[in-house]
């Protein structure tokens, strides 16, 4: 109820919290603040598991309400609430889903189209599709109904993470509930049309959550990211169209359709609308996922949701703002943070997928870093050359640097070697890797001079 | 056994379908849009890439894993360039063009993009690398491809070209980022007949020449093009070759022959130019012992038994013999004798090597293509990738890279198609460009003439009927040997069920290894003369051996399978006393007084061109039309259809690599046989 008031309230939220939120309006030019989310306007009710997840729960949470009707009203009303609603695809790179699933209804040239679910969720941090699949399966599972129709898919491949053991098992177990009731096969819901909906688990590559890799991985190759053009709305799993969108993205299309995308626009700011999983980790008192309002300020999102950062917010040294790829922003930059896509892209970051690492002083910030571009190493498939070549050398002399065993000049030459691999890759893997690296240089730069300084010193000590 | 999916095949389509469909319809070539390349403007067809409008336009883009005959990877990323409007450089290997699009080949982001390699022309000019490097252990891949891979730079040119050209799937990577390598995933062989290719292929030198390896610098090299013979193919090919030696063969561009690749017996077996070799003339003494003796002597031996034979000589010409070798022949011992007297079109592969990427059915009756002619079968994968070619076989159930329904071996299968009662026969009705491809070893047969009279009437009767019209040929033989065509033009005739049944006095054969006629199949006068450049068969049996010329000796016209007159080039001079073959006949010819009326080179190609003009005009296919003639003469053919099952000769990849005289004497060759052997007893791989 407090939540609610807050969100209509804006004078009384603003005296509960007075330093974040002028400052914001200082920055933004409006008084309007965003969050905390009331109740009513939750998606994901079941977050925390604390109810049933199969059918009958899913039923009293009014998941399949009238979902027949949503799929009569056809495909164009469908898009069209989508695209009203302003829904951006929450798997990282936030393209307009209205927009992406409307590519989808060319001509159709006899070949089946499909929509294929990406839950191989692996950005490190990122915890917000597992939540879905474990505790409100039925979510997605409508979901991909619901979307699948909007793009006149024939069936639906959830790609699911290896790793997700539990989280396929309950998926499975949904999808043959809804199967039983009738919900999905043939005329789905009543509806005349007929859709399926297959599971297939992963084998455990980062590089399988990108959308062709992912592709690739599904028809049974190696996960190694197609070309593009052609995109997979063109060309995608078996040849045919593909529609490739994250759980998230899908989940939440059938309470848009329910309740309408104006509802949906009326959360966030314009262009960043709606309701979003955020997951916060690292040095906060209470690590969670929690169902937020778009474009809610980051301190807010640590302080009320996570119990606030380890020893007080002063005790802040930085925060990955959207998973491991996104640049690290440092503690005054978090202050005046909104967590939405612009709100981060004015930061020079990302929102991401909303994974958000926090890192007390505690940290050792260029450890931190090089354990992610180890992580990148990992993963890399390997392909194409400024990733495979560079995100090694990245993690050889970030390691170096860990020590403090460089010379200033090499911060430079990191920097370059990062910037050779942004924008120069088949796929976003060499981005979200050469990310973390200049996030770092860039606001932490001194903390890299000042450990080499003391190496040398240390070395010198040592000769002498 | 990869046929490029649906996925593939629209993603890099275009391309092949562009050249393809341009061939065939060349009046609806779609608009043309405009694009800039360094503000310089060229009109190029929609689909075309920023590379190759680039390249129209006169700009190289540097590049490392894109090859114009393989599909686009766009893995090396040196070819990315900016295009204007455009936040990140496009990889112009793969980015089709846009209309309008101002492409900037040099430009500041592209010249920052090309940095990211460490080459000397386009990369930075110091290493920033203060690392230590990456080492990969090299791999044994069969005894033809060496490999060093840490010089590998994954732009998987290799493992595209065997999957894709041909057809095996040994070559992949394993392993991911840094520690990702290139390999046949267990050790085990490149288990192909175009493996040498990758060699070619590979932008760094990874993969290297087996025999070749460290024993020639290139610029100690001189080059002499050439063509091979090693099959009927006639791929071009450029020798290589220092003081007097062959130091390896590599394949020359003809896009109506083989593109640009080479099978492994034309590329590897030089080595076989060494060995065994006969380089002096020899004549039997009285212990039934070949001594070498002086040209005078042996040609003496010879001319008088030719003479005294008086008329009762036999030739048998071998796979390695040239028309001029041939002509000479002719004229020397059957002067009297006619020019060809079969109509051409019934022994050509009549709708040309190109003319299968046109084709959508192919059925194969009797023949290998994969490794009796290993290019042309390329030349069907190709279309059966890209074009939806449907083979068929009758014969051997054997490998061919690609899908090929196996009608069974029954020779009864072509009198069923012909009458149309076989269950395959709608298929085949309804093709629109259909193609017989008849292989030699079916004509050797004893019911030979029977099935080829069936076949041709088969053919004749598609070729009436189906949509490519009078334009389209559809009968096709399928020549083994380089000489082939060459002999039937000039008047030679198959088979020598003849000599076996009159043994003549003297027998000449010239460069005859294949043991056709033995010592056994002869009385004990008869004479036999042995022309050739290898001590092989021939030589074991012969009377007087007369050294020639191999192909790499001699300037000589040979005739590929779809008829086409193509010269080899002298790249060095015939060892010891061996001399280029027209000559010895020439100088046989002056004791035996009926002294030939030709004493250069040019002068014997004018007889070629007298005998039959298609023998001299290099490069051209004479098209053969007399398909309805030859019908006619076929339905007068009668006889009893034998009830062998139809066989091929080579039909594993242990039977590719040894097929003539200089095969059979090449060590590299012979260790093909092995680690294919070898590897086939291994229980661990398929």
């Amino acid at each position: 109820m407090m939540a609610g008031l807050c969100r209509v309230t804006p004078v009384l939220r603003a005296t509960l919290n007075p330093g974040t939120s002028s400052l914001i309006a200082k920055r933004f030019n409006s008084n309007k603040v965003y969050g905390p989310l009331a109740d009513a306007d939750r998606i994901f009710t079941n977050l925390y598991g604390r109810h049933d997840w199969r059918m009958k729960g899913a039923l009293s949470r009014g998941d399949w309400y009238k979902t027949k009707e949503i799929i009569l009203k056809g495909t164009d009303w469908i898009l069209n609430e989508i695209k009203t609603s302003g829904l951006r695809g929450r798997g990282g790179a936030g393209f307009p889903s209205g927009m992406k699933w409307s590519f989808m209804n060319k001509p159709s040239d006899g070949r089946p189209k499909y929509l294929v679910v990406n839950a191989d969720e692996g950005e490190p941090g990122t915890c917000k599709d597992r939540e879905i699949m474990r505790h409100d399966p039925h979510k997605l599972v409508e979901g991909c109904l619901v979307a699948g129709h909007a793009m006149g898919a024939r069936a639906a491949y959830i790609y699911i993470r290896g790793e997700f053991y539990n989280e396929a098992s309950n998926m499975q177990v949904a999808i043959n509930e809804a199967y039983k009731a009738g919900f999905l096969g043939e005329n789905a819901c009543g509806s005349g049309y007929d859709f399926d909906v297959f599971m297939h688990r992963g084998a455990g590559a980062y590089i399988c959550g990108e959308e062709t890799a992912l592709i690739e991985s599904l028809e049974g190759k190696q996960g190694k990211p197609r070309l593009k053009p052609p995109f997979p709305a063109d060309v995608g799993v078996f040849g045919c169209p593909t529609t490739v969108a994250n759980v998230e993205t899908v989940a939440v299309a059938p309470t848009i359709c329910r309740r309408g995308g104006s509802w949906f626009v009326g959360l966030g700011r314009p262009r960043n609308s709606g309701t979003k999983l955020f997951n916060i980790s690292g040095h906060v008192n209470n690590p969670c996922t929690v169902e937020e309002e778009m474009s809610v300020p980051l301190r807010e999102l640590i302080e009320r949701h996570a119990g606030g950062v380890t020893g007080g917010w002063e005790n802040l040294l930085g925060v990955i703002p959207g998973g491991s790829s996104t640049p690290v922003i440092p503690k005054h930059v978090c202050e005046e943070a909104l967590m939405d896509f612009d709100g981060l892209v004015a930061c020079q970051t990302s929102l991401g997928t909303a994974a958000v690492i926090v890192m007390n002083k505690q940290t050792d910030i260029v450890k931190a870093i090089a354990r992610l571009i180890e992580f990148y190493k990992h993963e890399s498939c390997g392909q194409c050359t400024p990733c495979r070549e560079g995100v090694s050398w990245m993690f050889k002399i970030m390691s170096r640097f860990v020590k403090g065993d460089a010379r200033p000049e090499e911060i430079d030459a990191l920097w370059e070697v990062s910037k050779q691999i942004e924008g120069h890759t088949i796929c976003a893997l060499g981005d979200g890797a050469a990310w973390p690296v200049q996030g770092l240089i860039r606001h932490f730069r001194p903390v890299l001079e000042e450990r080499m300084a003391n190496f040398a010193a240390s070395k010198e000590a040592v000769a002498n | 056994m990869l046929r490029i999916g649906a996925s593939r095949l629209l993603q890099h389509g275009g391309r092949h379908a562009a050249v393809v469909s341009a061939a065939r319809t060349q009046s609806s070539a779609p608009d043309k849009i405009e694009v800039f390349i360094d503000d310089m403007p060229v009109m190029v067809p929609p689909g075309t890439t920023v590379l190759q409008a680039a390249a129209q336009a006169g700009v190289e883009i540097p590049r490392f894993c894109y090859h114009e005959r393989l599909s686009v990877a766009g893995n090396c990323r040196m070819c990315l360039v900016e295009v204007e409007k455009s936040v990140k450089p496009v990889a112009a290997c793969a980015m089709p063009v846009m209309k309008g699009w101002r492409i900037k080949t040099d430009s500041e982001m592209t010249r920052k993009a090309r940095e990211g390699d460490q080459s000397m022309a386009f990369g930075s000019d110091r290493s920033r690398f203060l690392e230590n490097k990456r080492a990969v252990e090299d791999k044994n891949i069969g005894p033809l491809v060496k490999t060093i891979m840490t010089r590998c730079i994954h732009c998987t040119r290799c493992v595209r070209f065997a999957t894709e050209i041909a057809g095996v799937e040994d070559l992949g990577t394993t392993g991911r980022g840094t520690n990702m390598e290139i390999g046949t995933y267990v050790e085990k062989m490149l288990l192909s007949e175009l493996s040498g290719n990758v060699i070619d292929l590979c932008p760094v030198g990874a993969l290297t020449s087996k025999p070749y390896a460290f024993t020639a610098r290139p610029w100690e090299i001189r080059r002499t093009d050439s063509v091979d013979v090693m099959d009927a193919v006639g791929s071009n090919i450029v020798v290589n070759h220092r003081t007097g030696e062959v130091l390896r063969i590599l394949p020359q561009v003809n896009e109506d022959i083989n593109e640009e690749w080479l099978s492994d017996k034309s590329r590897f077996a030089y080595d076989g130019l060494k060995r065994q070799r006969l380089v002096y003339p020899m004549v039997k003494d009285s212990d039934g012992e070949l001594r070498p003796c002086e040209w005078e002597d042996a040609l003496i031996v010879a001319a008088k038994a030719l003479k005294a034979a008086d008329g009762s000589v036999a030739a048998i010409a071998g796979g390695l013999a040239d028309a001029e070798a041939l002509v000479a022949l002719k004229d020397l011992v059957f002067p009297d004798a006619g020019t060809g007297t079969d109509l051409r079109s019934s022994y050509l592969l009549n709708t040309k090597i190109v003319g299968v990427e046109e084709a959508d059915m192919i059925v194969f009756v009797g023949a290998n293509p994969r490794f009796e002619a290993p290019l042309f079968n390329t030349r069907v994968r190709k279309a059966w990738t890209y074009n939806e070619l449907h083979a068929a076989m009758i014969g051997p159930d054997v490998n061919l890279t690609y899908d090929c329904e196996h009608l069974g071996d029954d020779a009864s299968i072509i009198g069923k198609l012909l009458d149309g009662s076989h269950p395959f026969s709608q298929r085949l009705t309804a093709a629109k460009r259909p193609m017989i491809v008849v292989g030699t070893s079916l004509l050797a047969r004893p019911d030979g003439d029977v099935l080829y009279a069936q076949l041709l009437q088969l053919s004749q009767k598609l070729r009436s009927s189906c949509e490519g019209g009078s334009e389209w040929r559809v009968f096709n033989i399928l020549h083994r040997v380089a000489s082939q065509v060459a002999a039937l033009d000039l008047g030679y005739t198959p088979g020598v069920a003849d000599i076996r049944n009159n043994p003549p006095k003297v027998l000449y054969l010239m460069g005859a290894d294949e043991g056709a006629i033995t010592r056994e199949d002869l009385p004990k006068d008869t004479l036999v003369i042995y022309q050739g450049h290898h001590g092989d068969q021939g030589a074991e049996m012969a009377d007087v051996v007369l050294p020639g010329a191999a192909y790499t000796e001699k300037t000589a016209t040979y005739v590929n399978m779809e008829g086409r007159a193509q010269q080899t080039q002298a790249a060095l001079v015939p060892p010891g006393m061996a001399r280029e073959d027209w000559k010895i006949i020439r100088a046989l010819s002056e004791i035996v007084d009926t002294r030939l009326p030709y004493d250069k080179l040019n002068d014997i190609r004018n007889r070629l061109a007298e005998v039959s003009p298609n023998l001299t005009r290099y490069g051209d296919v004479e098209e053969a039309n007399y398909f309805a003639q030859a019908t006619a003469l076929a339905e007068m053919v009668s006889g009893k259809k034998g009830a062998a099952p139809i066989d091929v000769p080579q039909k594993k990849l242990e039977d590719f690599y040894m097929t003539n005289s200089i095969t059979r004497a090449s060590p590299t060759m012979a260790k093909c046989i092995a680690a294919v052997k070898k590897e086939a007893a291994n229980k661990y791989i398929e």
